[in-house]
């Protein structure tokens, strides 16, 4: 099969980014770049194109420095689908193993011939410490609370596909915002690309100066929720809660979740989005869960999509930079 | 007898409301005062271009000497300190052991003669091992020479213990010199809280969190008439408390940094851990609030803050780097960027908070070119630009954003009790 000219031109025509840390950095040209991409390599795996050869004889490293089995996987795939070798490195106890820091591990695994490397770490800026020190190229897989740049791509991915279009849709992102890297990425990936963003959660859970993102703050789910589009509820996680965020999980539930009676004040096409493992019972019951406005499991397979494309044009930069030929 | 005579010099003193060109004349490590032309010298400095200042006084000075010598010892720091023009220090006592007790005290006025650099004045603890439970033996620490009571970067959270220390210490007339924050409302924080920790994803330090124990600290000084000194002061909030304070004659102090009067929390968008200091780097209109501070004399002092860290301490990773920077080669530059370049202070405001203001603080009697008074003296070269680099810096530690930056002004010659101890490299 040689489908590789097909994927190759026009769609990434324009992508020069040696990382992608974040989506605060990235134009409205360059997320759509990524969005089209996915929509190109969606549509080979249609047809049953699902193994291609673009990163073949290349090594991704994928450095798990916070446990993520889901998210793991799910790159692990994609760079397989992509042919390229791929070396797993995770560690949940501290990154800071006695006397080697977390950059002297990145280099070592480096060293073995590593291109790109995917990074998810519990610090707010651990990628862009490696994108300083490595030659390789960076994807951000999570750093703490501060980016997840893939879920917030295959949920706009994903909000894309449903409605046609970014531009004038209304998109509630729905619980916990102070601790959420995907609701950061999400904002700044969706104000881009022309979407009026809702930030609705308990006063708690929601950082005062968010509004300076220039997203509408509301703490009343009832209020909102006939002008939205597409509900994204993120989940709360009660590690992080510790008892004073809010009451109980019954109250949050009932202020907060999803449920029969707040789906008939929605729009009639209302989409639901849930990243993650979702708490059933809490942030939606089940009957919305597996209703017929939730895509929530299509949102898992628009991940591996998504990341297959990251890597695809992480990998023309490399390329073209290295002065290798198309 | 030996006598030096600085000439030439621009003489700036504002113990004395001296602001003039002027001769300078000291015999036996002591001032001897103005003198015209025609006095003669054992040995003559030409301070033509230079601003002849009393030696500087740091009174927030990490040594880290016992227990951390990895980041500096008493020698290098000493060293440092000179190379930043300042003559006097105030030596935190958070050292393994830390000093609470009167032998600590006397082994580092002994290291601090061995080095025989600058002044040293230990400070003591307020509790035992700074736990924040029992106060130490603040009598004890005062017959070894402790100037002031301090649980250096640790807040005095028991408003019970901060009550009783400010009255026991009133017996020596000591002051206590706290950091004020509320543990509580900064725990796990890394930076202020504002719109960048937000964007940044990082766990803020609200403004309040050192507001809350500003108030609480005056309120305790008012009751105990006690003399509270709140050091590294950095909102608004604290400035305009500290102001009313004052106002109704309760025995306040503050001190600000450098830093805090330069850098705002836009600076950890690099996620640089440099950047990363207690309390938080803050936005402009703290910074603007503070330099008011210092105009309408609400601030007393600037000091350092020099808090060295061994590069390992400093790690890449934001979360797990330690707080803090060091300070006293940078001390004058960056008030000269901060405050004179942009018109806020002149240089005789600037060198009061630089001199007299932290010696009445502490009490000692320094700061001052008056008749009498130890030769200790900063000669300032205020033009001179240079770039600030690792090589060149005294202290053992290299753990400063500026690192690296163009800087202007620096310490040229130093004299401590009438001995030249520093001269800059051409
Ligand atoms: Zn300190």
């Amino acid at each position: 099969m040689n489908i590789d000219h097909e994927y190759r031109t026009d769609i990434s025509n324009g992508w020069t980014r040696k990382h992608i840390l974040g989506l605060q950095d990235l134009s409205k040209d360059e997320l759509n770049i990524i969005l089209n991409q996915a929509s190109e390599f969606k549509r080979l795996a249609a047809i049953g194109e699902t193994k291609l050869t673009p990163l073949s004889g290349t090594v991704v490293a994928n450095l798990f420095f916070e446990p993520s089995t889901r998210t793991r996987v799910s790159f692990g795939l994609a760079a397989k689908r992509l042919s390229a070798d791929t070396v797993d490195f995770s560690s949940s106890g501290s990154s800071l193993s006695k006397g080697e820091s977390f950059v002297d591990t990145a280099k070592t695994i480096e060293a073995m011939g590593v291109s790109y490397v995917v990074v998810r770490h519990k610090t707010p800026g651990a990628p862009q410490l490696l994108a300083q020190h490595l030659d390789a190229n960076i994807l951000n897989a999570g750093d703490g609370t501060h980016e997840h740049p893939t879920q917030a791509l295959l949920d706009i991915f994903t909000i894309r596909e449903h409605f046609g279009k970014i531009e004038g849709l209304t998109v509630t992102l729905v619980g916990d915002i102070l601790h959420s890297r995907v609701a950061r990425s999400n904002i700044w990936g969706l104000k881009k690309l022309g979407a009026h963003v809702i930030v609705c959660g308990p006063t708690t859970l929601i950082p005062s100066e968010i509004s300076n993102l220039g997203v509408e703050v509301s703490n009343n789910l009832d209020d909102v929720i006939s002008r939205t589009d597409c509900l994204n509820l993120l989940r709360i996680q009660f590690e992080r809660q510790r008892g004073h965020f809010f009451p109980s999980i019954r109250e949050y539930a009932h202020l907060f979740g999803m449920n029969k009676q707040r789906i008939n004040k929605a729009k009639e096409d209302v989409l639901i989005l849930a990243p993650g493992p979702i708490n059933r019972g809490v942030e939606i019951t089940p009957d919305v869960a597996d209703g017929p406005h939730s895509v929530i499991l299509g949102q898992v397979s628009n991940g591996l999509i998504i990341r297959m494309a990251c890597l695809y044009l992480l990998h023309l930069q490399r390329t073209a930079s290295l002065g290798i030929p198309g | 007898m030996k006598s030096i005579l600085i000439k030439n010099g621009h003489i700036v003193d504002p113990s004395q409301n001296l602001d003039q060109q002027a001769n300078l004349l000291i015999e036996d490590s002591k001032i001897k005062g103005l003198c015209d032309e025609t006095t003669t010298a054992d040995e003559v400095i030409d301070a033509s271009g230079l601003i002849v200042s009393p030696g500087f006084i740091d009174i927030h000075v990490s040594l880290c000497e016992p227990g951390f010598e990895e980041d500096e010892t008493i020698e290098s720091g000493t060293a440092a300190a000179l190379a930043g023009g300042v003559t006097s220090l105030g030596c935190m006592p958070n050292t393994s052991p830390v000093v609470d007790d009167r032998s600590s005290a006397e082994f580092i006025l002994l290291q601090a003669a061995r080095a025989a650099n600058c002044h040293v004045f230990p400070l003591g603890a307020v509790t035992k091992n700074h736990e924040g439970k029992e106060l130490a033996e603040i009598g004890q620490l005062v017959a070894g020479k402790a100037v002031g009571f301090t649980d250096a970067d640790q807040p005095i959270e028991n408003a019970e213990i901060m009550r009783c220390a400010l009255q026991y210490t009133r017996m020596f007339d000591r002051p206590i010199l706290n950091r004020a924050q509320v543990p509580e409302l900064a725990e796990k924080g890394q930076m202020h809280e504002g719109f960048h920790s937000t964007v940044l994803g990082l766990k803020g330090i609200p403004a309040a969190a050192e507001e809350i124990m500003v108030n609480r600290d005056i309120a305790l000084a008012e009751l105990t008439r006690g003399r509270i000194h709140l050091m590294c002061i950095s909102t608004q909030n604290s400035v305009s408390q500290i102001r009313r304070a004052k106002q109704k004659d309760i025995h306040v102090t503050a001190d600000v940094t450098p830093h805090h009067l330069t850098l705002t929390d836009q600076m950890l968008e690099t996620y640089d851990p440099h950047y990363k200091v207690l309390p938080p780097l803050r936005s402009q209109e703290h910074i603007d609030a503070l330099i008011e501070g210092l105009k309408d004399g609400t601030i007393d002092a600037i000091c350092s803050d020099h808090t060295p860290h061994a590069s390992e301490k400093k790690t890449d990773e934001i979360i797990g780097a330690d707080f803090g920077i060091i300070g006293l080669e940078t001390l004058l530059p960056v008030c000269l960027q901060s405050l004179i370049t942009p018109g806020h202070l002149t240089w005789s405001e600037l060198i009061r908070k630089l001199t007299c203001g932290p010696a009445k603080i502490l009490g000692l009697s320094k700061g001052t070119l008056a008749e009498g008074a130890d030769a200790d003296i900063t000669l300032i070269n205020p033009d001179i630009k240079y770039q600030l680099d690792p090589v060149s810096l005294k202290s053992s530690s290299q753990n400063t954003p500026f690192l690296g930056k163009e800087l202007q002004g620096r310490a040229e010659i130093v004299l401590v009790s009438g001995e030249v101890r520093y001269r800059a490299e051409k």
